[in-house]
């Protein structure tokens, strides 16, 4: 296989990782004001993603770094082109982590509330804008004959990338909320129990939706069988969470969602953003790639670190393990101010 | 304004806030490091109070450290997407190696040591944080390395045919001379801050003897400790700058030479520490000199030749063209802006000596349990976490505007790089919107770490109920 469609491919992987992860502490983040009736429920919500939520974000930034390094073109267009919703998710990623690490930091209701907004607003901002940047690049966008992108930020609203949005952003709720179903106790597992299985569906229609309107116009047959599988796995997820069974549940919507990515890569395949315009620049593995030289010494990279960031990474949810109910949430405590 | 100014300014503004965040974390893991392993090894219970204590406040400043370097990663994207065609083969390479080796490396398990003080063994929890510490070396490493191919472009060939920088050799990237010299500099200038905070924090509660006898010590603890590691990595940011003077004058001696607002080329040339310049810099007015350093600092010789900006000037301009930085440089093509990089070149230095003489003082007056009185090592206090933190801002502006007009030297100008295809309103919308979140972000920072600081140390739990599976968490958000 050519280098360039190993790093596609790799890149691909980076953002199935990306959204199964980051995914459902998206969805706990926007579900944390419908679910929790009390600040130590909140708590509980949140310390269910406290010590993993920095670790999914991570894999965003690899798959910049990665993009880079592997596909300037694509990084440069990409970036620049999407230039004002990449900054709504900056900034919204940028609150929100602060908000996780000082909301417990000080102790009135006024401080709590504030980060509990930046929490939910900034979960909620990317859980969309994600989908409908996918859908933009599948669909195309106005990239000129020197492969820029020349459509502004109105030609980013459409249908099919709104609806792309509409699908994360279900999708990401209904993973956090099998992801809460999976680790609390007591009410708030029961009420995730049954949010993931109305939120499920919703994503799966959301989901059959715009997995269709790709196929019929960019897909192939390995997309299709993986749009099915998607699917299946989604429906398998509300299955076994109807029957109390939480950890296939999450993991039905775990791997959908890696799954469903996954088919969009390879309809998008061999572009990485075609042009809507006739006359223009679509950017492909190989016109939008770096060198066969750095792709190599890149390709040895991960090779070497992947495996064993995936073993400490896992082994990180192991040790988290437990799961966490409003009797294990300590007192505040924080300095008299 | 244009996009070119709008899109300078945010990365200077972005660029120095996180780099505010980022040599505590770097310089206080290591220091939390050796605190919880003077405990692991000891058992005393100060060391672990003086972890936890520290801990909290590393926290605190980890998380917009955090949070603004993303913002890294995407602006060259957003607003200099012509660099990032032009030198993304090889650019791109550390900055995607830095997120797999190092941003999974400090974060995973940054997590395992907040959440994991009851769920790890004592001796994993202690390797979480030194992992921590080694991710942010990684980090410190691949970035500067990225920026030193921008300071001085090696291992690439320039592909007529692709019309960009394409990587030949990663090993000469990883190894540029610049880098060797300059990744000593910035983390030895990363411990010397994070040792100053511990230094401000614990010197300012012993001298107010805000607490018991017991605290005393543990204070003073902290104050010396953190007081050696500041002289000695003081002393190493000297001696590693020292180096690095020697390998700028060789490779951008335009850099060198406005640094010290030297503008004929010169023998034995004296080394300024005073000067005001014509205001269209092309001659100095008045400068007050220390004979022949100037040269040694930048050959190793007091008879070395010093090149001057005016010759450089006419060298670049034969060797380049004419003015590839006419759109914001004219006339002074070629060359930066010399007072901010005659400036800040010696704020920055006049810091980092200042810190290190402090941090020596304070050293000597804590000899033998002895502990200050008089009110004005409060003031010392103050200032030790500060100005090892602002001496890094200065020498990173005056590192990149030293560079101008260039982006990547002698390759790219930074007019060059930015993307042809975002509009002044964007630019402009992104200027304004991180600004002010980052205003804002700095004032809740502020207000969280000085009201921590002042809470001290807090003494160790010792749950009754250790051994109760039901017990609460002994952490949590």
């Amino acid at each position: 296989m050519e280098l360039t469609t190993v790093w596609f491919a790799l890149i691909a992987i980076l953002w199935m990782g990306y959204f199964a992860l980051e995914g459902f502490d998206f969805g706990v983040g926007i579900l944390m004001p419908f679910l929790a009736r009390s600040d130590v429920e909140r708590r509980v919500l949140i310390n269910t993603i406290g010590p993993v939520w920095d670790g999914n974000e991570v894999w965003l930034l690899v798959a910049g770094g990665a993009t880079f390094a592997a596909f300037p073109e694509w990084y440069a267009t990409l970036f620049s082109g999407f230039y004002l919703p990449l900054l709504l998710i900056l900034l919204a990623l940028i609150v929100r982590g602060v908000a996780f690490e000082y909301r417990a930091k000080h102790d009135t209701d006024r401080w709590r509330a504030g980060w509990d907004q930046a929490i939910f607003w900034g979960s909620l901002v990317p859980a969309v804008l994600w989908g409908v940047a996918f859908g933009n690049i599948l669909r195309g966008v106005p990239i000129d004959a020197e492969g820029e992108y020349v459509g502004g930020f109105f030609n980013l609203l459409n249908a099919y990338a709104l609806l792309g949005g509409v699908m994360t952003l279900l999708l990401f709720m209904a993973h956090g909320a099998m992801f809460i179903a999976l680790k609390t106790e007591g009410n708030l597992r029961r009420e995730a129990r049954s949010w993931a299985g109305r939120l499920g569906s919703g994503a799966a229609v959301a989901a059959v939706a715009f997995l269709a309107w790709t196929q019929v116009s960019t897909g192939n047959v390995a997309s299709a069988a993986l749009f099915v599988l998607a699917a299946a796995s989604l429906v398998g997820g509300l299955v076994a969470i109807d029957q109390f069974r939480e950890g296939w549940g999450f993991v039905g919507t775990f791997v959908a969602i890696a799954l469903g990515v996954a088919g969009l890569f390879v309809a998008l395949f061999p572009d990485v953003m075609p042009t809507s315009l006739a006359g223009g620049m679509d950017l492909t593995t190989t016109n939008a790639a770096a060198t066969a030289y750095t792709l190599k010494v890149m390709t040895i990279v991960a090779v070497v670190f992947t495996p064993l960031v995936l073993a400490y990474q896992t082994w990180t949810y192991w040790v988290f393990r437990k799961r966490l109910g409003i009797k294990d949430i300590p007192v505040l405590v924080t300095p008299s101010s | 304004m244009d996009v070119l100014d709008i899109a300078r300014w945010q990365f200077g503004i972005t660029t120095v806030y996180h780099f505010l965040f980022v040599p505590i974390t770097i310089g206080l893991s290591a220091i939390i490091a050796g605190y919880q392993t003077a405990w692991y090894r000891t058992g005393n219970e100060q060391w672990l109070r003086l972890t936890k204590f520290f801990g909290k406040l590393f926290l605190i400043n980890f998380a917009l450290g955090v949070v603004t370097g993303i913002v890294q990663e995407f602006q060259f994207g957003m607003n200099w997407s012509d660099y990032s065609r032009f030198v993304g083969d090889v650019f791109g390479a550390p900055l995607a190696v830095e997120g797999l080796l190092a941003f999974f490396l400090e974060s995973t398990f940054l997590g395992l040591w907040i959440f994991g003080w009851d769920r790890l063994p004592r001796r994993a929890h202690l390797a979480s944080i030194w992992l921590v510490h080694i991710g942010t070396l990684f980090s410190s490493y691949f970035i500067l390395a990225a920026n030193s191919f921008m300071q001085h472009p090696v291992g690439y060939a320039y592909n007529p045919e692709t019309g960009r920088a394409e990587m030949t050799d990663f090993w000469a990237v990883m190894f540029n001379k610049v880098q060797l010299v300059t990744f000593p500099h910035v983390v030895l200038a990363a411990y010397m801050t994070g040792a100053g905070f511990v230094v401000g924090v614990a010197l300012w509660h012993l001298v107010r003897r805000s607490h018991g006898d017991e605290d005393r010590s543990l204070y003073h603890r902290a104050v010396r400790t953190g007081a050696a590691v500041a002289l000695v990595a003081g002393i190493g940011v000297a001696v590693s700058g020292d180096f690095q003077g020697k390998v700028m004058t060789e490779v951008q001696p335009m850099k060198m030479a406005a640094a010290e607002a030297l503008y004929d080329t010169t023998d034995s040339a004296p080394f300024s520490l005073f000067h005001i310049g014509s205001l269209d810099g092309t001659e100095e007015k008045f400068s007050i000199t220390i004979p022949k350093l100037l040269s040694y600092l930048g050959t190793g010789s007091f008879d070395g030749r010093v090149e001057g900006i005016n010759d450089l000037r006419a060298k670049y301009r034969a060797e380049y063209g004419q003015d590839p930085g006419a759109t914001y440089y004219s006339p002074d093509d070629y060359t930066p802006i010399i007072p901010l990089t005659y400036w800040t070149f010696r704020i920055m230095i006049g810091l980092g000596l200042l810190a290190s003489f402090l941090a020596a003082l304070i050293l000597w007056v804590t000899r033998g349990g002895r502990t200050p009185t008089r009110s004005v090592w409060v003031w010392v206090a103050v200032a030790m976490p500060l100005l090892p933190l602002f001496a890094n801002s200065f020498g990173w502006i005056f590192t990149e505007m030293g560079r101008q007009p260039w982006a990547v030297f002698g390759l790219m100008t930074t007019a060059q790089g930015v993307s042809p295809g975002v509009s002044v309103f964007e630019a402009l919308v992104s200027l304004i919107a991180l600004t002010a979140v980052y205003f804002v972000l700095a004032v809740v920072e502020l207000r969280l770490i000085l009201r921590y600081a002042a809470a001290g140390a807090q003494p160790v739990d010792h749950p009754t109920d250790a051994d109760d599976p039901e017990r609460p968490l002994a952490f949590a958000y």
